[in-house]
């Protein structure tokens, strides 16, 4: 390739004000070109100042940022030299954007239609008749149901997919030379994030328009990808081919994060990457990854290495290229710990079903028969004591629910959850026992938002100390700084305030504040998905630690099918609040499986260019489940007929505990998948060929 | 941040932290800087007074400002001087005593129903609203011309019909809270209602009861100086703000300096009060703006 | 859609019941009556009782509060104190002068607010802001009475360009209130500006730091196009409920500003009423006065609804 770069950023650097009123960058001597038709992946974990260079290239900065030095050039034209007008007609024209959480980037009173109108009236020299056909031709062109629907719809009303879908032909209205993804895909559900990654694939190839893709998902970069650019604490640290940086990365940092990521293909805990990158300013004089980096010498601390080609052409801003394969890239975790089938019963959920409607007054004193709409039905699982049970399914699929059920906090509208040992488990928090109480804890998805911003650590941890132990003074202190030490964070964080705190400390305080009442059995929910792979991979590794110590039991919810796997030993997959598999993690991960779970897991994505994910279901957004049959109905592309629509489909049990909710016989969904999956992968290759 | 620094998060390090950003902004330094000045006058005012402000002089009836007479005289010949520094002293007494009583009181109830929520929650907000529904001045009016004026009367008034709106705010910022895993997990802790009020929820209201009860003081010092000029407050001949304005205004026309002291002084003190509300409310991070002034 | 506003006329309704309710009780609570008033220092022994007996102050007070709340439905608002005049025929004329003078505060108010905030907004922290954040912050907080006083003072007294007094009588067609009401309609919109301003302010800067903003520029959407486009109708749409909460709040204010500009309408009326202890009276304005801040706010709730894409499709849905 010998055309000229589209996008051609030198030597920038951004920085801010800090509040001592010294210059902080954020992005420090970048370079970065595109050429036509090329697709780059941008990664970084959070604050590595990916989202800025890509904002940059549009001559665009945040409040508060500045350019320090260098330049961005689009076809030549230097981005923050351009006058109002021109940058007006190139951004949204020659070269796009995608943003990142496209639900609140459309304006909300404005209606599908008229916000591409406009962008078809700023840029394209159509007349106006033509506007509303090429409009429903674009919203087609993005693959967009029922286009006509669409244009006459508010933001609001559509799925996070849907709206994602119209960002993005709003982005080719202006017919693009060049097209800049933020994290198109963070947020969505697995099968529709596959489905955009593929759409935007496909777009690629037919108008031949170059991407930036930004993203902290090593798996939706290398489905997209050609070139990826992994970035450090505001610096390129590697550069190269896809198939490269994911296979065999020559920096310390991309090895690291590629062990950190679980996946599907690998039972192993991921390995964590400790410690966290440098604040804006904070980067010394050497290397901005010294302090992570497991060959870092004198060298590294003394002298900030240079982006240098290294083996392989891949350029690496390492002193020690070389070495750096030397380093393990996939997971040497431990074994997740694994229980015992003969351990006592633990807590057994028997049909319960939740509702978020309140009965009403009038129905309840007139003792009518209970007809809320349930969000969670018929669900009945056991477990034993020291076992882990995944709970994984789409958003909306009920699973946080219930584990706000177990804990109390919303009472099953039917059915009956029992703890331990068969003893009766009052179903409202108010009524249960102190005892009670504290064997069960909770821990929440977001640290931010579950703790009291207003307390300190040391006051987080004694709630409970204090709640169910009775402590006081000297012991009260001591047990929290052993807490504390336990979750591998220090006394001194004692005194501090959790918005101190890095998300990963947070999370761990909040593992340490539900461990501190002793508990038997803890209620995961989505625990890592608000932090970074890197600390991802520690948290994990600390619950495991902590189970294998106390043989606590774990229900484990999360979207992510490789987290769940990574601790789980029994998976149990819902749609629509109701249960569709459920047994031993390594059958259910294997086929043959329910078309759901093979849909899922069909759409997981994979830090591995040559993987391809297997879209079987379109990603539709179901509001609520059909009233009868089969729940997942209407989106299962191994659908029998009418018996889907209207019987409930039987468990079928094998004898490992493994049982699946399906019309199809498991030697039939055996037949359907395996072979299916054995006679797709030779025209696979000849397509791509 | 570095990981060696111990930051002290102490309730006394965190209100000299705020007291520091608020004098920081140039409106929250001259709205405290108002504000203090009032309070001090309203202590040691009595003690400057070149006059007594009751004493009335038939022969220096309506004089202008001169050197003995710093503002002139009124209609009784009382020095308008003596009369406006100690004008203050009784509003702010009364507003100072039911502004904290208002806020304390309808701040509880309102973080009490915003934790409770349900059918009982709404039957009460109904009422809160039939409340707000009528207009102060005609609240105040009834139960002043009923019992009188006197300050045994007004702080219970005022307390009472200021705190009905603080329920709504209360109720507000604390439905935002109980939203919050924490509370949840609290509850899923198994502490009792009363100790997740007060732990979890009360340090996370405080923030906008604080600015609230800033802003009631200065509506609840015009509700005041208003009844005066009206006539339903502060009874002759005591000195107060709004009683001298009523009192000045017939003669505006060739004695315009009776009116001017009193207006000067009393809306100084408001708008100290309402800029350091908003130097408050910016410290704190809350919108002030958004609130409309019910 | 239809089922929420009736819901919420529903709600309003049951508010004003408990208004009139509240109202009642309070009446009732409060020591003396309409004979006491009416008798003063006569009111004792016989001639009390036979007052009472007259005018039906001895039946229980649940059958007497259901007499008035009726009559009230209807329209007939009872006997004012003396016993001579309607209440219907004394609040007539003047609710129609407070409603004219509101109205031209509104017409007023509302717009150079809605411009003066979008300015403030758009330029914050910038001189603009500054002057217009630091003139609302004036505006709001002093007294009306403070703020007439210094007009009056300013206006009338000294350069003599407007009459500071309303010598216009209640009756008085609507034209024959002008130069007059000029200075009471600027003292009662200056208040109500410096309210909505400060939230259209504060509404405008929030939403110019939204995703969807950034977005819009990031289109090649031209500024100006952008504001008005894209900004604004979500700027503006809280501010309906804040003008209408404000128009509530102003209804104390009126009270006061009539008095002051000795202006004919129904705050005066109340001043008067409770001076002189027309129990009836009182109680007729206050539910007036409650009805029409409960249905102001209802309004509004329905503008809002009905211009916010988002509240339509939730109720609409439900």
């Amino acid at each position: 390739m010998t055309a000229a770069p589209i996008i051609d950023i030198q030597d920038i650097s951004i920085g801010f004000t800090g509040l001592s009123g010294s210059t902080l960058p954020v992005l420090r001597n970048i370079d970065l070109s595109v050429r036509p038709g090329e697709s780059v992946g941008l990664v970084g974990e959070s604050g590595s100042g990916k989202s800025t260079l890509a904002l940059a290239a549009m001559g665009y900065l945040k409040r508060g940022l500045r350019v320090l030095n260098g330049s961005s050039h689009f076809n030549g034209d230097d981005m923050f030299s351009q006058s109002r007008k021109s940058l007006e007609h190139i951004r949204g024209g020659k070269l796009g954007l995608v943003p990142q959480n496209s639900g609140q980037s459309l304006t909300p009173t404005l209606r599908i239609g008229a916000q591409l109108t406009e962008a078809l009236r700023l840029h394209s020299k159509l007349d106006q008749a033509q506007y509303r056909a090429r409009v429903l031709e674009l919203l087609g062109q993005v693959r967009l149901p029922d286009p006509e629907a669409i244009y006459a719809r508010f933001p609001h009303e559509l799925s996070g997919g849907q709206q994602q879908r119209v960002a993005i032909a709003m982005a080719l209205a202006g017919e693009p030379d060049a097209l800049l993804l933020d994290e198109p895909t963070t947020g969505l559900d697995v099968t529709t994030q596959a489905h955009i990654l593929e759409l935007l694939r496909d777009l690629a190839a037919e108008t031949g328009m170059a991407m930036v893709y930004v993203s902290h998902d090593l798996g939706a970069i290398a489905r997209v990808c050609d070139r990826v650019v992994v970035m450090y604490a505001g610096e390129v640290v590697l550069e190269s081919t896809a198939k490269q940086v994911l296979t065999a990365p020559t920096h310390p940092y991309a090895r690291g994060l590629l062990a950190s990521i679980p996946k599907l293909s690998d039972p192993h805990l991921p390995t964590a990457l400790d410690g966290r990158p440098p604040a804006p300013g904070k980067a010394g004089a050497g290397c901005a990854f010294v302090d992570r980096c497991g060959i870092a010498s004198g060298l590294c601390r003394s002298s900030r290495p240079p982006l240098a080609a290294g083996p392989g052409g891949a350029m690496s801003r390492c002193h020690h290229a070389e070495q750096a394969n030397q380093l393990p890239m996939t997971s040497t975790g431990a074994d997740p710990e694994r229980s015992d089938p003969n351990a006592p019963a633990a807590l057994a959920l028997d049909k319960v079903s939740i509702s978020y409607a309140k009965q009403g007054l009038i129905e309840k004193l007139l003792g009518k028969e209970d007809t809320r709409p349930v969000t969670v039905d018929g669900i009945s699982v056991a477990m034993k004591r020291g076992e882990t049970l995944g709970l994984v399914g789409e958003s909306g699929s009920g699973k946080s629910t219930i584990l706000k059920s177990i804990a109390g906090l919303l009472p099953p509208a039917g059915g009956e959850i029992t703890f331990g040992d068969g003893g009766h488990l009052p179903q409202e928090v108010e009524r249960r026992s102190n005892d009670h109480l504290r064997r069960i804890q909770l821990i929440f998805q977001n640290p931010d938002d579950s703790m009291n911003p207003r307390h300190t650590i040391a006051e987080i941890l004694e709630q409970p100390l204090k709640l169910y132990f009775g402590l006081k003074g000297q012991a009260l202190h001591d047990r929290s700084a052993e807490l504390l030490e336990r979750v591998r964070l220090g006394a001194h964080y004692m005194t501090r305030l959790p918005s101190q705190l890095s998300g990963g400390e947070k999370q761990r305080v909040a593992v340490a504040r539900a461990f501190a009442a002793e508990p038997e059995l803890v209620l995961c929910d989505e625990v890592t998905s608000a932090l970074d792979v890197s600390v991802q991979a520690a948290v994990l590794d600390l619950l495991n630690e902590l189970k294998q110590e106390q043989g606590t039991t774990y229900v484990f919810v999360s979207h992510d099918l490789a987290v769940v796997r990574a601790l789980s030993d029994r998976v149990a997959v819902l749609y629509q609040g109701r249960l569709c598999e459920i047994g031993p993690s390594e059958d259910v991960y294997a086929l043959p499986s329910h078309p759901y779970t093979e849909v899922l897991l069909g759409a997981v994505l994979e830090p591995d260019p040559d993987y391809a994910p297997k879209l079987t279901a379109d990603d539709v957004i179901e509001l609520a489940p059909p009233a009868q049959g089969c729940p997942f109905q209407r989106r299962c592309p191994r659908k029998l007929g009418a018996i889907c629509d209207t019987d409930s489909p039987p468990w079928q049990q094998q004898p490992n505990g493994h049982a699946v909710r399906c019309h199809i016989s498991l030697e039939e969904l055996n037949r359907l998948q395996v072979d299916e999956a054995r006679s797709d992968e030779t025209p696979k290759e000849t397509l791509s060929a | 941040m570095s990981t060696t620094a111990v930051p002290q998060n102490t309730a006394l390090s965190r209100f000299t932290g705020v007291l520091g950003d608020v004098i920081s902004r140039p409106s929250g330094a001259l709205g405290l800087g108002l504000v203090a000045a009032h309070l001090i006058m309203a202590l040691i005012s009595p003690y400057l007074s070149p006059y007594d402000y009751k004493e009335m002089n038939a022969a220096m009836m309506l004089a202008g400002p001169d050197a003995s007479h710093w503002l002139g005289t009124d209609h009784l010949g009382r020095d308008v001087f003596s009369r406006t520094i100690q004008g203050g002293r009784e509003a702010i007494l009364v507003t100072g005593i039911a502004t904290p009583v208002a806020v304390f009181w309808g701040g509880m109830v309102g973080i009490f129903f915003g934790l409770i929520g349900g059918r009982v929650d709404e039957v009460l907000m109904r009422f809160v609203d039939a409340f707000l529904s009528l207009p102060w001045i005609l609240k105040m009016l009834v139960l002043i011309v009923t019992f009188g004026t006197g300050i045994e009367v007004l702080i219970p008034t005022l307390a009472f019909f200021y705190g009905i709106p603080v329920i709504r705010i209360a109720r507000a910022a604390t439905h935002d809270v109980v939203a919050r895993d924490f509370v949840s997990a609290a509850r899923a802790r198994g502490h009792k209602r009363l100790t997740i009020m007060r732990r979890e929820l009360l340090p996370n209201v405080l923030d906008t009861l604080m600015v609230e009860g800033a802003m009631r003081w200065s509506w609840m010092l015009l509700a005041f100086s208003s009844l005066s000029f009206l006539g339903f407050g502060v009874s002759p001949p005591a000195p107060d703000w709004g009683l001298m304005i009523s009192d000045a205004r017939g003669y505006m026309s060739f004695a315009p300096w009776g009116v001017l002291g009193p207006v000067i002084a009393l809306s100084s003190l408001i708008i100290g009060i309402n800029l350091t509300a908003d130097a408050l409310a910016k410290a704190l991070g809350i919108d002030r703006a958004q609130k409309a002034p019910v | 859609m239809l089922r929420m506003f009736i819901r919420r006329l529903f709600l309003g309704l049951i508010t004003v019941a408990l208004v009139s309710l509240i109202i009642f009780a309070g009446v009732e609570f409060l020591p003396g009556d309409a004979c006491t008033a009416f008798l003063e220092r006569e009111a004792q022994g016989k001639i009390l009782e036979n007052c009472r007996e007259e005018l039906g102050l001895n039946r229980p007070a649940a059958e007497r509060y259901l007499e008035w709340a009726a009559n009230a439905l209807q329209g007939n608002l009872g006997m004012s104190a003396n016993g001579e005049d309607s209440i219907g025929s004394l609040v007539g004329a003047r609710l129609g002068n407070s409603l004219l003078l509101a109205a031209c505060a509104l017409l007023t108010g509302v717009p150079l607010a809605i411009v003066l905030g979008v300015i403030a907004g758009l330029w914050r922290d910038r001189p603009a802001d500054l002057i217009v954040s630091t003139a609302a912050i004036f505006a709001m907080t002093i007294p009306e009475f403070v703020s007439a006083t210094v007009l009056i003072l300013l206006f009338s007294v000294w350069l003599g360009w407007l009459p500071g007094i309303v010598l216009t009588s209640a009756d008085a067609p609507v034209a024959e209130f002008f130069p007059e009401i000029i200075l009471p309609v600027i003292v009662l919109s200056m208040v109500m500006t410096a309210h909505i301003l400060r939230m259209v302010r504060s509404s405008v800067i929030e939403v110019m730091n939204g995703d969807y903003i950034q977005m819009a520029t990031l289109k090649g959407v031209p500024y100006w196009q952008m504001v008005f486009r894209h900004a604004l109708p979500n700027a503006l749409l809280p501010a309906i409920n804040v003008v209408a909460l404000t128009i509530a709040w102003l209804l104390g204010g009126v009270v006061v500003i009539e008095v002051v500009f000795n202006y004919p309408g129904l705050g005066r009326m109340m001043i008067d009423a409770i001076s002189d202890r027309d129990l009836p009276v009182v109680q007729a304005l206050a539910l007036i006065v409650a009805t029409v801040y409960v249905f102001v706010n209802l309004t509004a709730d329905m503008l809002t609804m009905i211009a916010n894409p988002r509240l339509r499709t939730l109720y609409t849905r439900k």
